[in-house]
């Protein structure tokens, strides 16, 4: 266990430095750096202004070299500041990473309640199967900026229930946490009714049904535990799909959470922030990955 | 499966069938009219106009040659990408399989639309296409989807392929001397056709579906030409005018990916065309 664990936090380690890699040397190849666009900015700055800026900040040497300083520098824990908001990356990056597991938390919580029951529902009622199948298949190809965009136009435009947008107390929460369920719904309750249909086919099952287990707890207790595995599979697969959900749900909700940082960021050229936004964003979905990894070998040790 | 194959087919006469409904209908879906704005639906304009009096019946199907072309091209790149590589890491095994494996794995534990975002808003003259038309956009998005969809192929044809490679009329077939080539290209390569047909499916379904978010994110297509993630931007701004707007380009969305994963269903189920 603390091999794999050690070798699994080693590629994450690579991964990360590749990708900053490659999204470093794309940006630094296009046309125009952050000088040019002061010039842009500002008519007064004279070219031996530019040139002086570049060898300041350095832009005047190497790709490699430069990249090298840059991650020198983030491994050190200075991450620059952020052109757009003028502010350090590092005070930008804390709240909104806060603010995005909180809608990522939340959403991911009802849409496993959710969709464990239906998954439930569909396995114990096979009646309501080809429902929760219909369901499913709906769900999952809903585009969750549609959906967005519809709970918007009915709950915030033409009743006026809810607020379209934006962040404050729980009832800004709701259409987002709603929107970013209903895209990952879909799977959980697929895979629900298969590991349920297989948990409750085994000979346990009838054993606890012989001793006079009732149906609740037969589903509680005994067949839960053993569908948990491919649902654990599928939350550790999901964790990207799940944070790519939450940027387009951040976008549409404007909720200052990590997906709409470093959309605003690439929308105002301000590359340095979307970098690094998109390390953490990459960084902490795969420690998700390998958390519910490790869930899942503690679960059945089989596994492990 | 039969739902899912006369859906796809309807959406792509539809998207085919554009030009000539612009015709029967009289008007430009890239022509403003000013006079028309946000008209109600009607004979003339079924679907009703959108903030510049264009007809929305007509960009919608526009769009749909817009949205269903680059599905395609990335569906079937990604295809050809993640066969070949899926069918490499099989074949070889050792260094090469685990390589294309880690790499496949590491890009599946990315977050991919974050990144999407980040290649999207580069500038494609760095990679050598040319910029600005909505030709470019397209072959610019469909090699961008491509780049990412092709881990999903290559995972589900290389566990297939390892299957087929260690079947009995392989083995005769290699100690008969037949060429490696022709081992795989005769023998394994029909074997897979099912899980082909199934990740394609699922591609087309998941490249219009990546498409227009990124088109509506305002990183892919780019307007006057309307794509259906385009148009629905454009509805965001005007759920207050229009709400109707944004209701069409979404149901076409979803309607395309109901159908790729109807038909992918049908193949894993066993069901070919004819049933």
């Amino acid at each position: 266990m603390p091999r794999l664990i050690f070798s699994r936090l080693a590629q994450i380690v690579v991964t990360a430095a590749i990708l900053s890699f490659c999204a470093f040397m794309l940006i630094a190849l296009m046309p125009g750096d952050p000088i040019d666009l002061a010039i842009a900015g500002d008519p007064r700055l004279t070219s031996e202004d530019a040139a002086r800026l570049r060898e300041l900040h350095g832009l005047d040497q190497p790709l490699l070299g430069r990249y090298l300083a840059w991650a020198g520098a983030v491994l050190e824990g200075r991450f620059g500041h952020s052109r757009l908001f003028a502010q350090p990356v590092a005070a930008l990056l804390g709240p909104a990473l806060l603010s995005s597991l909180a809608l990522l938390g939340l959403a991911l919580g009802l849409a496993v309640g959710v969709g464990v029951s239906l998954g439930a529902l569909a396995a114990l009622r096979p009646a309501t199967s080809p429902w929760v199948q219909g369901l499913a298949l709906v769900a999952q190809a809903v585009p969750s900026f549609w959906l967005g965009i519809l709970l918007i136009i009915l709950f915030a435009v033409q009743l006026g229930w809810l607020p379209a947008g934006g962040e404050g107390g729980w009832r800004f929460l709701i259409l987002p946490v709603v929107t970013l369920c209903f895209a990952n719904l879909a799977a959980y309750a697929r895979h629900a009714t298969a590991a349920l249909s297989a948990a409750l086919a085994e000979p346990h099952i009838r054993t606890a049904r012989a001793k006079g287990a009732g149906e609740r707890r037969i589903l509680l207790r005994h067949a839960l535990p053993n569908a948990g595995v491919p649902l654990l599979t599928l939350a550790a697969l999901d964790a990207g799909a799940l944070v790519s959900g939450a940027l387009i749900t951040e976008t549409i909700f404007a909720r200052p959470g990590m997906g709409k940082l470093m959309y605003d960021a690439v929308m105002g050229n301000d590359f340095n922030l979307a970098l690094l936004a998109l390390l953490v964003v990459a960084v902490v979905t795969m420690l998700a990955t390998l958390a519910a990894d490790l869930a899942q070998r503690w679960l059945d040790p089989r596994l492990a | 499966m039969r739902l899912g194959l006369a859906l796809l087919g309807m959406l792509m006469l539809a998207a085919l069938a554009a030009p000539w409904a612009g015709l029967a209908l009289g008007h430009d879906p890239f022509m403003p009219d000013l006079f028309k704005r946000f008209e109600a639906p009607s004979a003339t304009h079924p679907l009703g106009t959108d903030e510049l009096g264009r007809d929305l019946l007509l960009r919608l199907l526009h769009g749909a040659r817009v949205s269903l072309t680059v599905g395609l091209l990335a569906a079937l790149a990604a295809t050809a990408i993640g066969t070949m590589i899926g069918l490499l890491a099989a074949w070889r095994g050792g260094v090469w399989d685990a390589i294309l494996m880690r790499l496949a794995d590491g890009l599946l534990a990315l977050p991919a639309l974050p990144l999407l975002v980040i290649l999207a808003a580069l500038d494609p003259a760095v990679v050598g296409l040319p910029r600005g038309e909505a030709a470019s956009d397209i072959l610019r998005i469909a090699v961008l989807l491509a780049a990412f969809g092709w881990v999903g192929v290559a995972r589900l044809v290389r566990a297939s392929a390892l299957s087929v490679l260690a079947r009995d009329f392989v083995r005769a077939a290699r100690a008969m001397g037949v060429s490696e080539a022709r081992v795989l290209l005769r023998h394994v390569l029909p074997e897979l056709a099912a899980p082909i047909a199934i990740a394609t499916a699922l591609a087309v379904g998941g490249a219009v579906l990546a498409e227009s978010t990124l088109s509506f994110l305002g990183l892919g297509i780019a307007p006057p030409a309307p794509s259906w993630g385009n148009m629905l931007a454009n509805a965001q701004e005007l759920v207050f005018q229009a709400p109707l707007a944004a209701l069409w380009p979404g149901l076409a969305i979803l309607l395309t990916v109901l159908a790729c994963n109807l038909v992918a269903d049908g193949v894993a189920k066993g069901g070919g065309a004819g049933t």
